[in-house]
């Protein structure tokens, strides 16, 4: 199982989803997906794989496809901090 | 009708041991944040919160006595003492069933909880201290600043996170006012800088790391704003009827007029404009204002990017053209944000700024934010005449808090 599979699965148990509206395309938004089931998602992810995935980082994943292409650069141990710039002024994970 | 004053203030907090240097440091623009020393914290991603320096607890305490006694109580005795002693009050034997107490904590004995299940779980221990119960209970500050003072009138605890305590002063206010009560201690106390409540916040991923500058990591309203920081303390004030007070010809530092309460009814974790901008009506309509006579507001601007841009649009939905002339700051970009202390500790800042004239600036602050277009007070003290101001609390799980106070005088 690829990363990408294994992301969509992941999404899918955390979110309570029908494992087929997960798709690679699919935006956080059209899932339901708000702030804080995204931490929560990263937080699945962290304990599967292992990684730590950076605040900076995290604040850029608003689609599977963004979770997949972040994820497979922090587990090949790539420069993220062009992510972590690109998420300046992003959305945070919650409020207050 | 009652009405309701402040004769009486105490702070304890990062910025200051008591009030007088505590709004000194606010209006220097002196942040308490630093790097956590009360535990290891070289392991948490995030190792800076705003610390109360060399606190020892023997300096207030007899050992006996900091035996029943979790950080959060202490805390909360502290400020109580000052509130007392500020007030020159003198409770009389007969006056006591109408003297009462509500404390807010978000977090209660927190750091008992966490020595307490690392003994039963990390050290395998099958029996817990017998003083843990009275230690953890939210409850137990009230209890305690009814001891002390023999308070023995209505006495109770809010918990409504980050709108603990100003839920506690605006019940507090109710209570005197509807004449259930003549006096009252009312603020808040948490002390939630342990490993294991670090920990959770660290997971909500709303905290800012500082990245090695501990002073400049609470940026509220500004664009490069990264999170809040965690701050401890404690902040009490001496709420009395008008002609109790001025019978004792007590010094009154401001009226208590409003207090508005709502929530949003939507999301745990992120904020309405709706809800918020509710409380704040409610407030003005009890005090009898309008939106354009209110000359500052205490923001509850924790620093977060959902946070600050949703109050900057509460308060343009409430205030409309006079949004852009009030004066806005958040006093947590130096003290921290003191979880259930905090609203206290902000309305003492708030009576303080109303009483001398002075408002304490939003610290950190270096670029504009196209979402936060309001008058921040940024980085400089600013004086002016205040004749009403707010003072905002906003919480986890949409539970809103805001005060009004008017000056005296």
């Amino acid at each position: 199982m690829d990363a990408g599979e294994k992301v969509m699965e992941i999404i899918a148990r955390e979110q309570h989803l029908d494992p087929s509206k997960v798709t690679m395309d699919a935006t956080f938004a059209e899932l339901g997906i708000d702030s804080l089931d995204g931490v929560n998602i990263l937080f699945a992810l962290e304990e599967e794989f292992k990684i730590d995935i950076p605040d900076a980082v995290a604040q850029n994943m608003k689609s599977v496809r963004q979770v997949v292409d972040s994820l497979t650069r922090v587990l090949e141990g790539k420069d993220v901090s062009d992510l972590a710039a690109m998420a300046k002024g992003g959305t945070p994970a919650v409020s207050n | 009708m009652r009405r309701v004053v402040i004769t009486g203030m105490g702070v304890f907090s990062s910025t200051g041991k008591n009030r007088d240097p505590f709004f000194q440091s606010l209006v220097q623009g002196r942040s308490g944040v630093r790097t956590i020393s009360q535990f290891d914290s070289s392991s948490l991603s995030i190792k800076i919160a705003a610390e109360i320096a060399d606190y020892n607890p023997e300096d207030y305490f007899p050992s006996k006595r900091l035996d029943v006694l979790d950080k959060f109580a202490q805390f909360a005795l502290i400020a109580a003492r000052e509130a007392m002693a500020s007030s020159g009050i003198a409770i009389r034997e007969e006056e006591r069933p109408r003297f009462g107490v509500v404390m807010g904590s978000g977090m209660g004995g927190a750091g008992s909880y966490d020595a307490g299940y690392h003994n039963l779980y990390a050290k395998q221990a099958t029996r817990l201290h017998p003083f843990t119960i009275p230690r953890i209970m939210h409850n137990a500050a009230t209890s305690h600043i009814c001891m002390e003072f023999g308070a023995q009138g209505p006495a109770l605890a809010t918990a409504t996170a980050c709108s603990s305590s100003g839920h506690a002063i605006g019940e507090a206010f109710h209570l005197i006012k509807f004449g259930l009560a003549d006096v009252m201690l009312a603020g808040g106390a948490d002390a939630p800088i342990t490993y294991g409540v670090m920990r959770c916040w660290e997971a909500v991923r709303v905290l800012s790391s500082g990245n090695g500058n501990p002073a400049t990591a609470c940026r509220p309203f500004s664009a490069d704003r990264r999170g809040m920081v965690i701050g401890e303390g404690s902040g009490v004030l001496l709420l009395e009827e008008l002609d109790h007070a001025t019978r004792r010809g007590a010094k009154i530092y401001a009226e208590l007029a409003g207090f508005g309460m709502s929530s949003d009814a939507s999301h745990i974790t992120q904020p309405t404009v709706d809800g918020p901008a509710r409380a704040i009506r409610m407030a003005l309509d009890e005090a009898g204002h309008r939106p354009e006579e209110v000359d500052y507001i205490n923001a509850h601007g924790t620093g977060t990017r959902l946070n600050d841009s949703t109050e900057t649009q509460v308060i343009k939905a409430v205030f409309k053209d006079h949004a852009r002339k009030v004066a806005i700051s958040s006093t947590k970009s130096m003290h921290g944000h003191m979880m259930g202390a905090t609203g206290a500790a902000e309305l003492v800042a708030t009576v303080m700024a109303l009483e001398r004239g002075v408002i304490p600036p939003t610290a950190n602050y270096t670029q504009p934010d196209p979402e936060c277009d309001l008058d921040y007070v940024p980085n400089q003290a600013r004086e002016k005449p205040i004749r009403v101001a707010l003072s905002n609390s906003f919480a986890f799980g949409g539970l809103n808090a805001v005060l009004l106070v008017r000056r005296w005088g």
